[in-house]
């Protein structure tokens, strides 16, 4: 047994590329151990903040890493710590912040723990930082069961309420099969090829295995399947409403955006790296899904009353959109992509941060009533979701403008013009829903003249809309800082364009 | 002198977000200077606007996005030069209208007209297609709170159709811009652009234009509005708060028919030519239809919204002539309209108040005895709308005609009904509000000071520009020309590419 181990050399492993992901995990052990001392302070100020520091010095590492160009995988090919994955290791990071951000006051943190439902954020950004840079597929399914079952947990964390368990069951129970797919596929791919290297499948691709063998396509089938789950990319989706409404929505607001990135990262990867040589056999599938994606996120969005389903659906339409620059299969495909993520993830934040506090402050809970009147009753509200709503409609000055455009851009130069229209023909569509928000926050009742019995009520019930803003000062903080960054990046979005050419350089074999 | 068009285009907006900060009695005020330094910035324009020089003047031309080829490159010429005056011009009115007046949240609704007047300045001077796009959709937000928020009636349902309409068309126009600028690159090899002008130089084969083209009329199209893609209008002209309405229905619409010129015919001439009599079907029953419509309206917003539709058949119809009389008609009749239209949406507007507040002919009448002044403006302003001889409308509409009669004899034959027609509804309109029998909830002397103050600068721009239409005429003459020569040398035989390969061998 000695002997054995003492024959298993213990790769050569790169520290200081690795410092992301060990802030992350190393963060969640220290979240977990000081949370063990009770005491109020500990539990409600200094567990939160050590997370945060835990993402914010990942963010910082990511900064100091940052160099152009393609990185060799470390830890014996099994990891690459390229731009691609420190960039999704950013965006998830500040996912994560945001998602510490809103839970401050959140009934779940108490129920579930505030050690445990920390520790299980941090674990989650770990596996999505893994599952971006696996160079190997067993790397590649550990990121993903790293990413998803903290998540499982965080999303039946409200431990008492029904929709919340309904919610985490549901995720549980669909996102194992997506895994199980994925597993399967990823065992066939071995299969065909004799090795779990990306780099190895490539190049036995078209050498000892041939682009037609039915198993190799058959793994590749099943390996994006478990991707598109992950990724709710339809039809693959039908888990995804449920659940964002049934779990809290801080987390509903974390894995909206972050399991999109981390799914989206991973598929870049493995087309770029493994499949590049089938992209015959895979693009026109994934553009077909696509398309399908665009129409049912779209069209399911429309009938919803609850704003959190309603951004689910609208999730799978983004999604969607966003699968056209993976598709291309080139740099600019993918400069786009990933711009659309930030942009995606700075909208969806300000929606969700304002979806948040309106939940806790009317009756109405997460339904569209619940926003009636608000750009007279809470304008600092209002316009970050105006902002977020308009900016995911692809309305100009907003980065949604800019993001569609780079999209329909890279769309139209890889020769797929017609995804270009796709997506356009999904805005029209999206139209619908979006500016049915912004009709009911500013064109609700302005015919009734000041003494609106609404706006009368007496602060100390705490259905005055000052105390509602003043309550919870840092979701309006987050709501508006997130708009902000949507109409900056709308107007100045050339220090985006500069990250995302980094990221590109990563993937030199795309053309 | 040297005008930046950078300040005259965001001087509204800052004006407007300035007055946002300050309090409300002071700051709706701050949001009109907005408005009448930007009209002050354009006369000034007006008056150093070098007519005989070719191209544009006063460029800004800076690399705004590089990665998408975008760049912040704004222009003048005498295509848009009357189109900016004619914004700045009717702003004034609209916006003191509103301030004027106590109106909920009012200085938010100012800031939404000034971020408008942005919008609509930034459209017409943009010399880059991307930022055109970015532009004409931008003007799509503070509309679609303005009617949304303060509109009459169904508001919610008008605005939402509205916006929809237009969006739908915009976005269309989206993907149709990004590929022309792709595809224009990918053809001729050089860096992803989309100025209008590398465009125009560099033209697409002619089967990749036929679908960029329609994706474009369908968006300037359903701007105008011309039939069949008006279903938004009468909702719209019904819900329209009026100050609105003066800058949706006088500017706004101009906004498609500009870039018909500016944009299509200029960069897609193989398209325009093949898809010319399409174009002409479209304006010239756009025409009739409007018409016939206008005159059996009994809402007086009504027949301006179905006279629009007939009125923007008619520039349609300059432009599609492909001639460069049809086209300098065009930008003439943009303009007539526009004035002619803003005065009367302040005369419905005063006649309305007059008429107890009701939107319907049947309730005015008989206004001309009390209200003697207001009924010699109006007359003015009527006869000019049936382009009566010596209106600017009859020069705009003449120029059409000859432009249409000699190439398409038949389109421009059908359209000359419409010039009678419109003598029809803008004989009816006044005769029905000022004459006729007294209404029953008619009340009230003559027009307000401050209303006639709004409304004799329109009138007496209309007045001489009937005068004295070389204004206009002398100043649009080059620039019309250069935006058509490229489809006229078409319709004379061969494509552009081949017109201009032997031009360039010639030189």
């Amino acid at each position: 047994m000695i002997d054995l181990l003492a024959a298993a050399e213990s790769p050569e492993i790169d520290y200081q590329a690795l410092a992301p992901l060990l802030a992350t995990a190393g963060g969640a052990l220290v979240v977990l151990i000081a949370s063990l001392f009770a005491g109020r302070l500990v539990q409600r100020a200094l567990v939160p903040a050590l997370t945060v520091a835990a993402l914010a010095v990942a963010i910082v590492f990511c900064a100091v890493n940052w160099t152009a160009g393609e990185a060799d995988p470390i830890i014996a090919g099994a990891l690459s710590m390229d731009t691609l994955t420190l960039a999704v290791t950013i965006l998830c990071s500040i996912g994560g912040i945001v998602a510490v951000v809103l839970s401050l006051r959140d009934g779940a943190v108490e129920t579930a723990g505030p050690g445990e439902y920390h520790t299980l954020l941090l674990a989650s950004v770990a596996g999505m930082t893994v599952l971006a840079g696996a160079e190997n597929l067993v790397t590649l399914f550990v990121g993903l069961e790293l990413l998803s079952i903290p998540l499982y947990v965080l999303c039946a964390s409200s431990v008492r309420d029904r929709r919340s368990l309904e919610s985490g069951l549901k995720y549980l129970v669909i996102g194992s099969v997506g895994s199980a797919t994925l597993l399967y596929g990823l065992a066939l791919v071995y299969g065909a090829t004799a090795s779990t290297d990306l780099a190895t499948i490539a190049a036995a691709i078209g050498d000892t295995v041939r682009v037609g063998d039915p198993l190799l396509l058959t793994g590749l089938g099943l390996t994006l399947v478990g991707l598109a789950f992950k990724a709710s990319v339809a039809p693959f989706h039908q888990w995804t409403p449920d659940v964002y409404q049934g779990a809290p929505t801080p987390i509903t607001a974390f894995m909206a955006v972050t399991t999109k990135v981390a799914a989206l990262a991973v598929t870049i990867r493995l087309t770029a790296h493994a499949f590049g040589g089938l992209e015959a056999e895979w693009a026109p599938v994934l553009a077909a899904l696509a398309t399908l994606t665009i129409v049912v996120g779209n069209v399911g969005a429309l009938t919803q009353r609850s704003l959190k389903r309603m951004l689910g659906w609208s999730g799978v339409a983004q999604a969607g959109y966003m699968l056209v620059g993976v598709i291309v299969g080139t740099e600019l495909g993918l400069r786009a992509t990933m711009f659309y993520l930030t942009a995606y993830l700075a909208m969806n934040v300000a929606a969700f941060a304002v979806v948040v506090a309106r939940e806790r402050a009317s009756e109405h809970g997460d339904d569209i009533e619940s926003l009636r009147d608000l750009g007279r009753s809470t304008p600092l509200l209002a316009w970050p979701m105006t902002i977020a709503m308009l900016g995911l409609a692809g309305f100009p000055a907003t980065a949604g403008f800019i993001g569609k455009f780079y999209l329909i851009d890279a769309a139209v130069a890889g020769d797929y013009a017609w995804l270009g229209i796709a997506i356009v023909v999904g805005s029209m569509i999206s139209l619908g829903y979006y500016l049915r928000v912004v009709a009911t926050m500013w064109m609700g009742r302005s015919e009734v003249a000041v003494g609106d019995p609404a706006r009368a009520v007496p602060a100390a019930s705490g259905g005055s809309p000052e105390t509602d803003a003043d309550a919870q000062p840092e979701v309006v903080a987050v709501a508006i800082l997130a708009a902000v960054v949507t109409v900056a990046l709308g107007i100045v979005p050339s220090p985006l364009f500069d990250a995302v050419r980094d990221v590109a350089t990563s993937f030199p074999g795309l053309s | 002198m040297d005008f930046s068009l950078s300040i005259l285009v965001f001087l509204p907006v800052v004006a407007a977000l300035v007055a946002t900060l300050l309090p409300s009695r002071t700051g709706r005020w701050v949001a009109v200077a907005g408005s009448v330094a930007a009209l002050a910035y354009v006369v000034a324009m007006l008056f150093e606007f070098d007519s005989s020089a070719a191209g544009l003047q006063w460029v800004t031309d800076e690399a705004w996005i590089s990665e998408l080829g975008i760049r912040y490159q704004l222009g003048v010429d005498g295509l848009n030069i009357f189109l900016l005056a004619l914004t700045a011009l009717l702003w004034v009115p609209a916006m003191i209208w509103a301030a004027h007046r106590e109106t909920d949240r009012q200085k938010l609704f100012l800031f939404h007209m000034g971020l408008a007047e942005t919008a609509v300045l930034g459209a017409f001077v943009a010399q880059d297609l991307a930022l055109f796009v970015l532009f004409f959709d931008l003007m799509l937000v503070p509309f679609y709170f303005l009617i949304g928020g303060w509109g009459i009636g169904d508001r919610v349902a008008a605005t939402t159709k509205f916006v929809i309409y237009t969006l739908v068309g915009s976005l269309l126009m989206l993907a149709a811009a990004v590929a022309l600028g792709v595809l224009t690159a990918q053809h001729s090899g050089n860096d992803l652009t989309f100025s209008i002008a590398e465009l125009a130089a560099n033209p697409l084969p002619e089967g990749t234009q036929h679908w960029i083209f329609l994706l474009f009329a369908f968006a300037f199209l359903v701007k105008a509005p011309a039939f069949p893609l008006h279903g938004w209008v009468v909702d719209t002209y019904r819900a329209t708060p009026l100050p609105v309405l003066i800058c949706l229905s006088a500017v706004l619409s101009k906004v498609g028919v500009y870039a018909f010129l500016r944009v299509v015919l200029p960069v897609l001439p193989d398209a325009s030519v093949h898809f010319q009599d399409l174009l002409l079907v479209f304006a010239v029953v756009s025409i009739l239809y409007g018409s016939i419509l206008a005159f059996s309206q009994s809402e007086p917003r009504l027949v301006l919204a179905y006279s629009s539709i007939a009125q923007l058949g008619f520039i349609t119809l300059g432009i599609f002539a492909i001639d460069d009389l049809g086209a300098q008609g065009a930008v003439m009749q943009m303009v007539n309209h526009g004035l002619v239209v803003g005065a009367l949406l302040i005369i419905i507007g005063v006649l309305t108040a007059r008429a107890g507040g009701s939107a319907s002919l049947e309730q005015m009448g008989g206004m001309a005895l009390r209200a003697p002044v207001l009924a010699t403006l109006f007359l003015i302003v009527a006869l000019a709308t049936l382009a009566m001889p010596g209106s600017p409308n009859f020069v705009g509409e003449i120029l059409i005609l000859f432009g249409g009669f000699e190439d398409k004899f038949a389109f421009a034959a059908v359209a000359s009904i419409g010039v009678a027609l419109a003598a029809v509804y803008g004989i009816r309109l006044f005769q029905r509000s000022m004459h006729h029998r007294v209404g029953p909830g008619v009340q009230g002397g003559d027009i307000s000071r401050l209303d006639l103050g709004l409304l004799l600068p329109l009138v007496a721009v209309i007045v001489a520009l009937g005068v004295y239409p070389q204004l206009i005429l002398e100043r649009t003459d080059a620039a019309t020309t250069a935006q058509v020569e490229a489809a006229i040398e078409i319709t004379d035989g061969g494509t552009a590419t081949a017109a201009r390969t032997d031009s360039e061998d010639s030189e």
